[in-house]
């Protein structure tokens, strides 16, 4: 049994929890400059680095993971969302990479690992892949959009660089995360798998949306449908929606993507929509019951917590999702699918 | 074509494709890459489902031309709506194309020209990107002819493809459709073969297609294009009820199958099937070139321009503004010019009006980021156009507008929207120095002197970007700066802005909602006339507006200490007021005819995000068109609403005998106040107030021996549910919104209405009082209308109570969801205080010590009382 394997037999039979986000756990810990520093000699503030923090406070990390594992969560994400070179040139931290990835993966899967030791329940450790923030399907400058800021191959070494470190520091999955451009979910899912070449075995992957418009379309101008086709090549162990809104706006296009993709789906909102002052004050227990509202309808696989949430918001599903049956993940038959901004089907 | 032939047939165009398009070559050739996307999307238009680009030239390079065509789609939304078919002989050139693509497209094509490995790892290739292909019937020995060699050829392709895993649904098999009717007798068949091998490919190969491109059928036809175009008709008829569903065709110029002229198909038919045609002793070949001159030139290619070219100017513009069409608007603008005293007056006229229109689509949803981005091309163009005119008109110096700092803050890499902004205010002839994204206040300030700016916007997506800007405010203070500070990004806020920003800022600091609105505060803000006044609106908007929030930076005091400065009513000059009556009573007295006049329009408009107050908004210049057609809607909905009877206003009103015991207020059946019906726990404001400002709790407003207190719950959501379904049903989101905000208003003006009467008649302590609407939503009337989940009530529920003691689920029909929301959502309860000084505030913050008591004085446990109050906790 490969680790794919595994995750596809444990969510078999009953909804699998992700954990919520690393940004707002760390915000919450109110680090200052010097304790993102720590004793890294870099040229930038490190401030608001939440990644160098894998290496400059590696408790607090595990701290943050703990929390999770102890409100129930299955899957364990690293803290690299933006450990890949492009997020870190920001902060002059780009030759850190590496270190920032196997730090962070040898964190989690020590704290997974410890805790099945003691419950023996199977936990997962999933790599996570940010979108980095240049886009390959935009151009940032208005009067040339031909122009782009990136290209497919050099976006692709970037994310092969972030890989390879987090393989080797022990995750189970890449998660490719919080897409809002697909072309650059595909250069990432494109280095998984050469890094699954390089290796010898296949590298499994998830892939998560993140949608920009309550019309349900990411930034590159895709709906979930056409998000779907463009990286069901990918063979994902997991697709799935993240961030964008809260459960609420979320619900119809989790129903879109339920309908459409033949695998599992995992969802993680933020907790409601953030308000007047950008912080998110929906409570754990309001959450959780449009969670479980997903549960009911048979719509998710995996369920866990983006922006605002917390561990007692994880906690929370966890109790209103356990005995709900997982959503069953639908055959589908051979048709030609493709996409542009849109998805189009043709029979096969 | 048949119903059946469109239903089965995928059409790809084919007219951005160097190899096939004249036009387009020369377009391509001579870089013109503006009109050759024009072509791309007449071939959307006209139908096309997979788009067909090739840049396969010896003059070009043509790698260069993929990557740059395909990127330039890619920012058209109603192009790259459809899938890309990367079409190229040379393998680095479909690669370079794959790169490009965010969607599954298809290659075309791969063969098993140069053997099998190369043919495996190509495909192997195309399978990492993600994408179908069009596979050649064509192995090592040559370009398959024959019907037979089409058929093995394309079952090896699809064993080895199969075999390493390639999708069969995703293998598009193109079999070769060669020229006919030639003069070269080996030629005659080739029709036949295709359809043959399509009918035989079809069965040994499941879930593959067939694909082909039909223009090759015609080629001796060239210069006759009603020949040609009947022939193509008649070749996917065959083609089709063979087995093929794809083909690269001219969406535009085929005919309808059963329209050619029956002499006309009747040659095509032989010559495609190849069959002795009946009554001649000619060839099909002969036969099709005998009558071929007669239909030549029939039509004049006279290209009907689309509808929308006929409209208007100024509905032209905002047309090609919000589709981004660049083609015409230069001459559009040019046109516009003519029909005003000046220049600028066509800017700030339909082509702002078009940008706002823009606007609310993108804030509305129904537009998305590209198409914005391309609407601001189109502007960028049509400005470009008028700016030469409107420096002619200028006297002399003064370029520009005035001179913005622009920056994504530090700690924050987002920056789309701050570029929109940036190009709009470029548009409208502002210098705009855009310093980038993690930008640190140090910079901000330098680049800001340095520039001799005359003002400065932050942009930020990411909440602590929020903190950032407080920074950037505070060290613009500590500076000694005074130029205005703009605020903008998808987290920030009129609240924030208001509470958080500009008390650390001397200076005018404006929240800017979204990048149209950036033009007419920016250019406000540099006007000597205009200034002043707005910048001291805006202080006082925002001074209410923390009014109203109620949550300072300032220290809490103990619960103790606020209770001992308490409110304290003139209970001498103003005793409680007798009510007439009491009890709890069922209002379905009311129509909706009786509220009209009671709505509040403003909060009506700012459901649809057009910020300002009614009636000034309907003579807003920017917004004021759009505001008088929405306004008209709603008029016309509401019409309906009363005519029709859609909703039905139902509600509860009740008044207690009551009084105060410190800060709750008790409630009883009768005027003895004996056996207490419930209790109602206020919460105190527990800031430390500047000396003579009370810490107020609404039970102050209420007599510690005997007064009343009023309740009320009322709906105007019932009846809409139908309603709501039609317009769902109809996929009408406008008036599905429409009605929504409407009904909300109406349950605001029902309790306006009620309050009302309850002062002039069921409590009558307002009898003789004569308001007018404006009085009214001035509030310029006694006592207020507290609501649990508002400012001076923020716990929600003690809507529950509320709800108990009057049985409003019952008499009423709105119930209560876990969370204390009320449904139908058209639906607003609250309490009555009558007491002439009694007046609305915000509890804002509550200290450990007052959640406490709270908790003990609700009967909850601590922690529910902590998760009912969590906004208004540290």
């Amino acid at each position: 049994m490969t680790i794919a394997d595994d995750l596809r037999s444990a969510a078999a039979s009953r909804i699998l929890i992700k954990d919520g986000p690393y940004g707002t756990a760390i915000h919450g810990l109110g680090l200052e400059e010097a304790d993102y520093l720590g004793g890294l000699e870099l040229n930038r503030d490190q401030k608001g680095n939440n990644d160098i923090l894998n290496i400059t406070r590696p408790e607090a990390i595990r701290g943050v993971a703990q929390s999770y594992v102890d409100a129930g969560a299955d899957i364990l994400a690293t803290n690299t969302f933006n450990a890949n070179r492009i997020s870190q040139a920001d902060y002059g931290a780009e030759h850190m990479v590496r270190e920032i990835n196997l730090a962070a993966a040898a964190i989690i899967r020590d704290v997974v690992d410890r805790a099945s030791a003691v419950d023996g329940r199977q936990r997962f450790v999933a790599g996570s892949l940010g979108p980095t923030n240049k886009t390959l399907s935009l151009s940032p400058k208005v009067e040339d959009p031909g122009f782009r800021e990136v290209d497919f191959d050099g976006v692709k070494r970037v994310y092969r660089e972030q890989i390879d470190a987090l393989l080797e520091g022990g995750v189970d999955f890449i998660l490719i995360e919080t897409v809002f451009d697909t072309l650059n979910a595909k250069a990432a899912a494109f280095a998984a798998a050469e890094a699954g070449d390089a290796r010898g075995a296949e590298v499994p992957v998830m892939l998560s949306m993140t949608l920009t418009d309550l019309s349900g379309r990411n930034l590159s101008g895709q709906t979930v449908e056409a998000f779907w086709h463009s990286i069901r090549h990918v063979k994902p162990v997991a697709v799935g929606l993240n961030c964008s809104f809260g459960a609420t706006e979320l619900r119809p296009h989790v129903v879109a993507l339920a309908g459409a993709a033949d695998t599992l789906i995992q969802v993680y909102p933020n907790a409601g929509l953030p308000n007047d002052l950008g912080e998110y004050d929906e409570l754990p227990e309001t959450t959780a019951k449009l969670i479980d509202g997903w549960a009911q309808e048979g719509l998710i696989n995996i369920v866990g917590g983006c922006c605002g949430t917390t561990p007692a918001h994880i906690a929370a599903m966890a109790r209103a999702v356990a005995g709900r049956p997982p959503r069953d993940v639908p055959g589908k038959g051979a048709m030609l699918r493709l996409s542009g901004l849109e998805a189009a089907s043709f029979a096969a | 074509m048949t119903e059946v032939m469109v239903r089965r047939f995928i059409n790809i165009g084919e007219r951005t494709n160097v190899t096939g398009s004249a036009k387009f070559k020369k377009l391509i050739l001579n870089g013109d890459f503006g009109a050759a996307i024009e072509v791309a999307r007449e071939q959307v238009e006209n139908g096309a489902q997979i788009l067909d680009v090739n840049m396969d030239e010896g003059l070009l390079d043509s790698e260069a031309a993929m990557v740059t065509f395909l990127k330039l789609i890619a920012a058209e939304p109603d192009i790259a709506r459809i899938p890309v078919m990367v079409d190229s002989s040379k393998w680095s050139i479909i690669e370079a194309g794959l790169k490009c693509l965010a969607g599954k497209g298809i290659v075309n094509s791969i063969s098993m020209k140069e053997g099998e490995e190369i043919f495996l790892h190509q495909a192997r290739t195309i399978m990492r990107y993600g994408a179908a292909a069009v596979v050649m019937a064509f192995d090592e020995e040559g370009q398959a002819d024959t019907a037979a060699r089409k058929i093995s050829i394309c079952e090896r392709a699809y064993k080895l493809l199969t075999g390493i895993g390639f999708p069969p649904e995703d293998i598009i098999f193109d079999p070769n459709v060669f020229a006919v009717a030639t003069g070269i007798e080996e030629h005659d068949n080739y029709g036949v073969d295709f359809i043959e091998a399509t009918r035989e490919i079809v069965k040994r190969c499941p879930h593959a297609h067939i694909s082909g491109g039909v223009s090759n059928l015609s080629f001796s036809f060239r210069g006759n294009e009603p020949v040609r175009r009947a022939m193509h008709s008649v070749f996917l008829y065959h083609a089709i009820q063979a087995g093929m569903d794809m083909g690269i065709v001219n969406a535009g110029q085929l005919d309808v199958y059963e329209n050619i002229d029956s002499e006309l198909r009747e040659a095509c038919e032989d010559v495609v099937m190849n069959r002795v045609p009946a009554n001649s002793n000619l060839s099909p070949t002969e036969r099709l070139l005998e009558i071929a001159d007669r239909f030549k030139g029939g039509e004049a290619a006279v290209k009907v321009a689309a509808e929308w070219r006929g409209w208007p100017v100024q509905k032209r513009l905002e047309h090609a503004l919000v589709m981004g069409l660049d083609a015409d608007v230069v001459s559009d603008t040019e046109e516009a010019r003519h029909l005003f005293a000046r220049p600028i007056e066509v800017i700030e006229g339909p082509l702002m009006a078009g940008m706002n229109v823009v606007g609310d689509l993108f804030g509305a949803g129904k537009m998305f980021l590209p198409q914005v981005v391309k609407s601001a091309r189109v502007m960028k163009k049509a400005v470009a156009h008028l700016l030469p005119y409107i420096e002619a008109e200028k006297s002399a110096g003064s370029s520009s507008k005035g001179k913005i700092i622009m920056a994504t803050v530090k700690g924050d890499v987002h920056d789309i929207g701050k570029n929109i902004v940036g190009v709009v205010l470029q548009c409208h002839n502002f210098e705009v120095v855009d310093l980038g994204v993690m930008v640190p206040f140090q910079t901000i300030l330098q680049a800001a002197n340095d520039h001799g700016a005359d003002m400065i916007g932050l942009s930020g997506l990411i909440t602590p970007s929020l903190d950032e800007m407080v920074t950037v405010a505070k060290e613009m203070q500590r500076a000694g700066m005074t130029m205005p500070l703009l605020i903008g990004g998808a987290t920030t806020s009129r609240v924030h802005t208001a509470l958080r920003i500009a008390p650390a800022y001397a200076g005018p600091v404006v929240h800017v909602l979204d990048a149209s609105r950036a033009v007419g505060v920016a250019g406000t803000l540099v006007s000597d006339t205009l200034r002043d006044d707005f910048v001291a609106q805006t202080a006082v908007d925002y001074e209410l507006a923390r009014a109203r929030h109620g949550r300072g930076q300032s220290k809490l005091a103990s619960l103790e200490a606020v209770r001992a400065n308490a409110f304290h009513p003139d209970f001498e000059a103003h005793p409680p007021v007798q009510p007439a009556w009491t009890g709890v009573r069922t209002i379905d007295d009311v129509s909706v005819a009786d509220l009209v006049p009671y709505i509040d329009w403003t909060p009506f408009f700012r459901a649809w995000e057009l910020a300002g107050q009614y009636p000034a908004l309907l003579d807003d210049e920017v917004v004021g068109a759009q505001c008088r057609e929405l306004f008209a809607d709603a008029q016309e909905m509401l019409a309906k609403i009363v005519d029709e009877k859609w909703l039905t206003p139902r509600g509860v009103l009740a008044i207690w005998p009551a009084r105060r015991e410190g800060d709750d207020v008790v409630l009883f059946g009768d005027e003895a106040r004996g056996e207490a019906l419930a209790r109602l726990p206020f919460l105190r404001q527990q800031v430390a107030k500047r000396e003579g400002r009370p810490n107020s709790c609404l039970a102050d407003f209420v007599h510690p021996e005997a007064d009343w207190l009023g309740g009320f719950a009322v709906c105007c959501g019932e009846g809409i549910e139908p309603r709501l379904a039609q317009f769902k049903a109809e996929h009408d989101d406008y008036q599905d919104i429409l009605l929504k905000a409407l009904a909300d208003r109406l349950a605001e003006a029902f309790a306006e209405y009620l309050h009302a009467r309850l002062r002039r008649e069921f409590w009558g302590y307002g009898a003789d009082e004569n308001l007018s609407n404006e009085d009214l939503i001035k509030e310029r009337y006694s006592g207020i209308r507290p609501a649990p989940g508002y400012p001076a009530c923020p716990e929600h529920s003690l809507k529950s109570v509320l709800f108990e003691l009057m049985d409003v689920e019952k008499r009423a029909a709105i119930t209560l969801t876990d969370s204390f929301a009320m449904w139908p959502t058209a639906a607003v309860s609250g309490f009555y205080f009558a007491h002439p000084q009694s007046h609305y505030f915000g509890v804002a913050r509550v200290g450990p010590d007052q959640l406490a008591e709270y908790a003990t004085r609700r009967g909850v446990s601590l922690e529910q009382a902590e998760t009912w109050l969590r906004p208004n906790l540290d």
